[in-house]
Formats: C-alpha cells, structure tokens, sequence
C-alpha cells in the first residue's frame, strides 16, 4: 500500500464548484490525507515541523488546486518555501523526500485546446507546471504528469461527477499501487491513464 | 501601655488585617469588615480603644479627601462638564426634598421648626466614604447608579458649605449659642463682609492656577531627584495644602482636593500621583470605618432600642425612598435605582462634623445630637448589609421579572452564538460577528448599557449570564459557541463551569486577563483561551521594531512565531506550575517570569523561516569551491 497526502489549497472553497467535488469524492478513502492548507494556516503561518513529518509519512504527494495565473495560489509558494529545507528536502545532505512521487490535480478556466501552440495561453500546461516539475527532481522525487480539470465555468453537474469519480478511482489506484508508473511518465494528463483504470478489475 | 502610639497602630492594624479577609470572604465587602473590626476594638467589645475614637474619627475623615482628590484624578473636565445637569438636577433635588420630608417629620414630632430644618439638612447628607468604596469594590462605578451615586454626593459636599454658613443664623438666640458661634469662627470671618467672597473664589482661583501653571514643573523638578519618596511627600504636600486652604476659607477641604484632583486630570503625573496617594487613601478610609465602628454607643442603644432603631429604619426608608422617586424622575432602570437607592440611603459623615458643630452653635440640643450621632452610625454600618441584601434578594429576582418579560423574544432568536459581557471586549467580537451576518445573543448585567444597545437595534438582554436557566432562555441548548466576554475573572470561572454542567455541547470561547487567569480556565478544561493583551502587546512589539528599521514582514512573522511559542510554553508551564496556594503571589510571579524568559531563550521553535534564510546554502556553496 502507497500512502498519499493531497496538498489541497483554494484560498475561497465555498465559492469553487469544482475543488467541492473533488475533495467530496476522495473523502474517507483508505490511507488517503487531505491537508488542507488555507483551512489549517489561515495566516499563512506554516507549521514547518508538522508539514515535514507529513511529507515523511507518505510516499505519494499531491498538490491539488485551481491554476490561478498558470500557477498555484501564493500558500503553496509559501509552502515550498518554507518546508522544503536545504539539507533537509535538497542539498548535499537533503534526502528526506528520495524516492517518493509528486504531482499537480489542478482546475482551469482555459480548455485544453487554449492550451495549444494557436491557443490564447500558447504554451501546454505541462510546460507551465515545470517549476514544479524541476522542483520535484531537486528533492529527488519522481514527477508524474498532472490530472487537469479544463473549461471549469462551462462543466455541467454530470460532469462533475464524473470528474469525482474519476479523482476517486485514481487515488484509490494509487493507493493500492495498481498503477505501472512506466506507463505513466510519458503521458501528458493523468487523465488518460484513468480510462484504461476503469477497465481494470478493482 | 495602651496609650502607646505603638500599641494602638498594632490594635488598629491588626483588626483590620483579622476583620477584613474575613469579610471579603464571607461576601460582605471591606467596607463592613473595617467598620466590624471597629466594634470589636471599640468600648463595646474588647475595650483596646475608647472615647479616643471619635477623635481618630476626625482624623481619619482625611481618607475622604484624599478619596475625593483620587477621585478627581480619574475625571477630567470635560466628563465633569457632561455631569453637570445629573449633579444640579439629582443632587439639588435629593438634598432639598429630603430635607423638606425629614424637617416636616421631625415637625410631626413636635420639633421647633428651626431645629428641624436644621435636621432635615443634615440627615440628607449621604457617607461619600461607604458608598464610593463599596461601588468600587462592587465594580458598580461606571453605570448608571454609580454615575448617578457620585453626582449626588459631589452635590451634597458642595452644599455642605453654605449648610455651615446657614446654621448659625437658626440658632436659638441664646447668649451660649453666640459665645460658641464666636468660638468658632474660621479666619475668613474676621475679613470684612465684602472680602468674603472675594477670598473664597480667589483660593478656588489659587488652586486651578496652581494645579495647572505650578504644579507641573514643580512635579518635573521633584521627578528629576529619582527620589520616590519625594514625590510621594510632594503628592501629600499638595493634598494637605489644597485642604487647610479650604479650611481657612471655610469650604470644604475634600471639595478642594477634588477640585485639585479635576485640573491635574489631564497631566502627565496622574498615575504617579493616583499610585502615592493611594494606599494612604485606603489605610486612612480604612481607619475612618474603624473609627466608625468603634464610635457606635451600644449603651446609648441599649437604653433606647426602640427609638433608635425606630429612627434608623424610619430615616433609611425615607431617604430610601425619595432617592427612588428621583432616580425614577431621571429614568434610571430598575435595578440601576434600587442600587443607587440603596447605596446612598444612609446618613453621611458629614453629619458627626455637623452634629458637633450644631452642638456648639446650640442649634440643637446635646441629647439630640447624641442620639442623632449613633443613629447616624448605625445607618453607616447597616449600608453594606443593605447594599448586600439589595443584590442577593432583590435584584436577583428583578432578573427572573426581566426574564420573563423577554422570554418569548430571546426564544425566537435561537441565534448560533451567544456572547456574554457587552463591554469593550464583547461587542468588538458582536460586531465582527454581525458585519458577518452571524445572529448572536448578547447578555450584558448593566441595564442602562442594554436598554442603549437595544436602541440600537442590538439582539441584547439583561442578565447575569452565570444562571444556566437564564443561559437555556438565551438560546444555549441550540447554539453553538459562547463568548465569554465579561471583565471580572471570578464570574468568568462560574460562568465556565455553569456551562460546563448545563450546556456540554457548548463551544466556549473564553476571554483571560493574563497568564495566572488563563492557567485557572486550563484547569477548568478550556480549549479557546484569550489573553486580552497578548496580541495588542504583540503588535506594538511589531510597530516598534518595524520603527527601528526591522522590515515590517520579518517583524510581523517574528510576532506570530512568538505568539505561537508563548502559547505553547502556556501549554507547558501550566502543568509544571507551582499549585501551592500559600506561596506568596509576588514570589510566583517572579518565578513565573523567570520560567517564561528562560523559555523564550532556550526554545527551539523560535527559529525563523530557515526556508527563507539561504544560510545553509551559502556554507555549502563555499565549502564546495574549497574543495
């Protein structure tokens, strides 16, 4: 069994259909957190010392939040700042991350195709996340391709319970360590490896 | 022996350090634990001091000036001026109707017009001594009925003068009256007539000059000594300086010093002055109690229970009531006038100076006045039992009348907070929740307070919020979350535990004065603990290191590291703290402090934002290029 830690921000929840969701349908999973950081450092005051024993407890981290100017909202900025320690996440003698797995579950306005060469955004998301991409590598963690919600504004309800429970089965998977992550590396979405989850006997 | 000056401090002190504890703890308030300490040293009882009391008496009347110029300190100016139609209007009428009432009694009884005109003037006079203690004791100062209390007694010693100036012209024209007249005689009465005057406001002049131009440099000059004591001599100097002054000119010397204590309000050596002044004030007023007690003539009682206590219970109902009538006419609730009723309808001491003073000028007879004197006493020392009485019965079921009245309102709040105190504290935390359209129910105990609140569209109601049947009309069994605003520590703690018993779904939130009081609502079992001043504190710390060049975020992120290391050291102190009662206060707080610094330096979760600092990074880098 993997244990995953979700790293959820959204700085206003009650107004986010989406994030709703998704945090919805991957409560009570088995060796699954949720940390959900704005609820827990309001201030923005980071317990470093509890962030890093949560890091150490699980082998799979997720940072799940909206794409705000193609990036994540400021607390995970702060977050990676601050908890990340040289010689503690990096560094010569930086090794308390070795190993483990990490990526983004992140909502944006744009669809897929705005992310496009011709597209308003111009670049693929893939692109813009290589911060966090590059970051994982420095810790030596291994970084997955993201699991992107697109076209937020335009989703009806289905879809996003069908968003739910697509999130759901790909944590359950996770969990469970059904997943080869040699398939996973070259792909652009996670979302494309969810459909051929479905079809796996659970 | 016991004519030693010695021997009588140590009777004195003693009583006061045996009678006092033991009041308070009983629930009876000092003001009856130094005028019961009295009656034990007095004549009556154990015999330490006799007649000699009365002069100490007068002695120790000097507590009331020195109260009155404290007193004045703590008002300024401006918030005299806002009084002054409550101090005209409530004063002029409870002195006038209560003199026209006794005088026209006292003529029923077949008194001579004059002498009972006389007598009407002086049992209107109410103890500024008894009644200013006990409200503050009570924390009663700042309501209505405390504001109103003062008003009239600052009345009543203005009045006090031209009271002396009457007497001697309703004297019986007997040839004795004009010798003690002229035995009497203040040195202004040797001025010519036209003087007068001019003498009386030009020493009212000399001390608001004084107190505003003089004084100021002279406190600079005695500051600079760096001698404590010196000032202290400086702050007597000027109270017993301000009172022979008024004594020469013949007005009253607790007047002046109050009058003093106002111009000095706004100066900057106001606590200085507050903090010299008064543990004289309180040993002095703690003495005039004594003194009090010690003078009450149980022989004289004993003879004549009957008229005595006649005359007692008849004075106090009387004044009692006019008091009511008046605090009805200016629209005090009531339970804000049965305090003020209560408080001030005993007879004051200004009546042992007048009785003695009618005495001498043969205004009234000696058999008179001495009857008069020890039913004056009485009345002084049945005043804190009736103040108590007024509060354990009659106000308590005043509450039960109020409850039932809004009962049906508060039922169809069932609001999700209730907030319990609406001073400062309570009505930020109300109004932060309001702007947020959360629904709360505000429970306040000062009436006059409530009524305002609720002019102003505020879901507030009157009630001592420690009654858990209160507390379920309020909407407890359905809320969430009580705030527990209220400012007195003691009354925070029942609060506390009625909740705890009545209410367990309750989520308290509960405010602490300091350290010691958030260690008593830990062991109560309080999660939500809040230190009044920890975060004020906190942000002048951050102001004042941003104004010496620190950057305001690094400031602002080393507040809250601290705010979370001193709660946790809070955390940990608390178990490891002292529980022995009998270590003395003082000594545990030096302790304490100890305990807290040597934690703020040894503590390790006072590091800083090291993923910040690029400390660890650099040492690496360099030693890299070395090798």
């Amino acid at each position: 069994m993997a244990k995953v830690l979700i790293q959820f921000a959204h700085p206003i929840l009650s107004k986010s259909r989406v994030h709703k969701a998704l945090i919805q349908s991957c409560a009570n999973l088995n060796d699954v957190t949720i940390n959900d950081l704005y609820e827990r450092y309001p201030d923005m005051y980071i317990d470093v010392d509890r962030e890093q024993a949560l890091l150490r407890a699980h082998d799979i981290i997720v940072f799940q939040h909206p794409f705000y100017w193609y990036s994540s909202p400021a607390i995970i900025k702060q977050w990676f700042d601050l908890v990340l320690e040289h010689n503690w996440a990096y560094g010569s003698k930086g090794n308390a991350l070795v190993g483990k797995k990490m990526f983004n579950v992140i909502s944006c306005g744009g669809s897929r195709e705005a992310y496009g060469p011709t597209g308003t955004n111009r670049y693929p998301i893939n692109q813009f996340l290589l911060p966090f991409e590059q970051t994982a590598r420095l810790c030596k963690m291994t970084y997955l391709p993201p699991f992107v919600i697109h076209a937020t504004h335009r989703l009806t309800p289905d879809q996003l319970i069908d968003y739910g429970t697509q999130f759901r089965t790909l944590l359950a998977a996770l969990a469970a360590e059904r997943i080869d992550f040699q398939h996973v590396e070259p792909l652009d979405y996670m979302n494309d490896l969810v459909a051929s989850l479905a079809n796996q006997p659970v | 022996m016991q004519e030693s000056f010695f021997f009588q401090a140590m009777v004195y002190l003693a009583a006061a350090v045996i009678m006092v504890p033991v009041a308070k703890r009983l629930g009876l308030g000092s003001v009856l634990g130094y005028l019961l300490a009295g009656v034990l040293i007095g004549p009556a009882c154990l015999k330490f001091i006799g007649q000699e009391g009365t002069d100490i008496m007068h002695f120790a009347e000097f507590g009331v000036v020195m109260m009155l110029f404290v007193i004045g300190l703590e008002l300024e100016p401006s918030r005299l001026w806002r009084l002054r139609k409550t101090i005209l209007g409530m004063g002029g009428m409870q002195i006038g109707i209560t003199t026209v009432v006794v005088a026209g009694l006292a003529l029923l009884f077949g008194i001579d017009w004059k002498q009972a005109l006389v007598l009407g003037m002086i049992i209107s006079m109410s103890s500024t001594a008894i009644v200013l203690q006990s409200l503050n004791e009570k924390g009663l100062m700042q309501t209505a009925a405390g504001q109103s209390s003062f008003a009239v007694l600052l009345f009543q010693d203005i009045a006090v003068i031209p009271m002396l100036a009457l007497f001697p012209l309703l004297a019986s024209a007997t040839p004795v009256s004009q010798a003690g007249a002229h035995a009497s005689v203040t040195p202004i009465e040797s001025l010519p007539v036209w003087l007068q005057p001019i003498a009386v406001l030009g020493s009212v002049a000399a001390i608001i000059l004084t107190g505003r131009y003089l004084t100021p440099h002279l406190f600079r000059i005695v500051a600079k000594t760096n001698m404590r004591e010196l000032f202290t001599a400086t702050a007597l100097l000027l109270v017993v300086g301000i009172a022979v002054l008024m004594t020469t000119v013949g007005l009253s010397p607790a007047l002046g010093t109050f009058l003093g204590g106002v111009v000095l309000a706004n100066s900057e050596y106001r606590h200085e002055l507050e903090s010299d002044i008064d543990p004289f004030k309180g040993l002095l007023l703690g003495l005039f109690f004594m003194a009090v007690g010690a003078s009450i003539d149980f022989q004289l009682i004993l003879a004549n229970p009957a008229l005595i206590f006649g005359l007692v219970l008849g004075l106090m109902a009387c004044k009692l009531i006019v008091l009511l009538i008046i605090g009805k006419t200016f629209k005090l609730s009531t339970d804000q006038n049965l305090i003020f009723g209560f408080g001030l309808c005993q007879i004051g001491e200004f009546a042992f100076v007048l009785f003695s003073f009618t005495a001498q000028e043969g205004v009234l007879d000696k058999q008179l006045t001495d009857v008069m004197t020890a039913v004056v006493a009485i009345t002084m020392a049945l005043t804190p039992l009736a103040m108590l009485l007024n509060e354990k019965l009659l106000l308590t079921r005043l509450g039960v009348v109020n409850k039932d009245e809004r009962e049906s309102d508060i039922v169809a709040e069932e609001n999700p907070v209730i907030i319990a105190g609406y001073g400062h504290f309570g009505n930020t935390v109300g109004r932060f929740l309001q702007a947020n359209n959360v629904g709360t129910t505000v429970l306040d105990v000062d009436s006059d307070n409530v009524d305002w609140l609720r002019r102003m569209g505020f879901n507030v109601y009157y009630g001592d919020a420690s009654r858990h049947d209160l507390l379920e009309i309020a909407g407890a069994g359905k809320a969430k979350i009580i705030v527990i605003a209220i400012s007195d520590e003691q009354k925070r703690l029942e609060l506390v535990e009625t909740v705890k018993k009545h209410f367990p779904d309750l989520h308290i939130l509960v405010r602490s004065t300091n350290r010691y009081d958030a260690y008593d609502l830990m062991n109560a079992g309080m999660l939500h603990i809040y230190r009044e001043t920890l975060d004020t504190s906190l942000r002048v710390g951050v102001d004042a290191l941003t104004l010496l060049g620190y950057r305001a975020h690094e400031a602002t992120r080393a507040a809250k590291t601290f705010f979370v290391h001193d709660e946790r050291t809070l955390k940990r102190l608390s178990a490891i703290r002292n529980e022995d009662e009998y270590v003395s206060a003082a000594r545990e707080t030096m302790e304490e402090l100890e305990r807290v610094i040597q934690a703020d330096r040894s503590s390790p979760d006072l590091r800083i934002d090291e993923g910040w600092d690029e400390n660890s990074l650099i040492q690496d880098a360099q030693s890299a290029t070395r090798t």
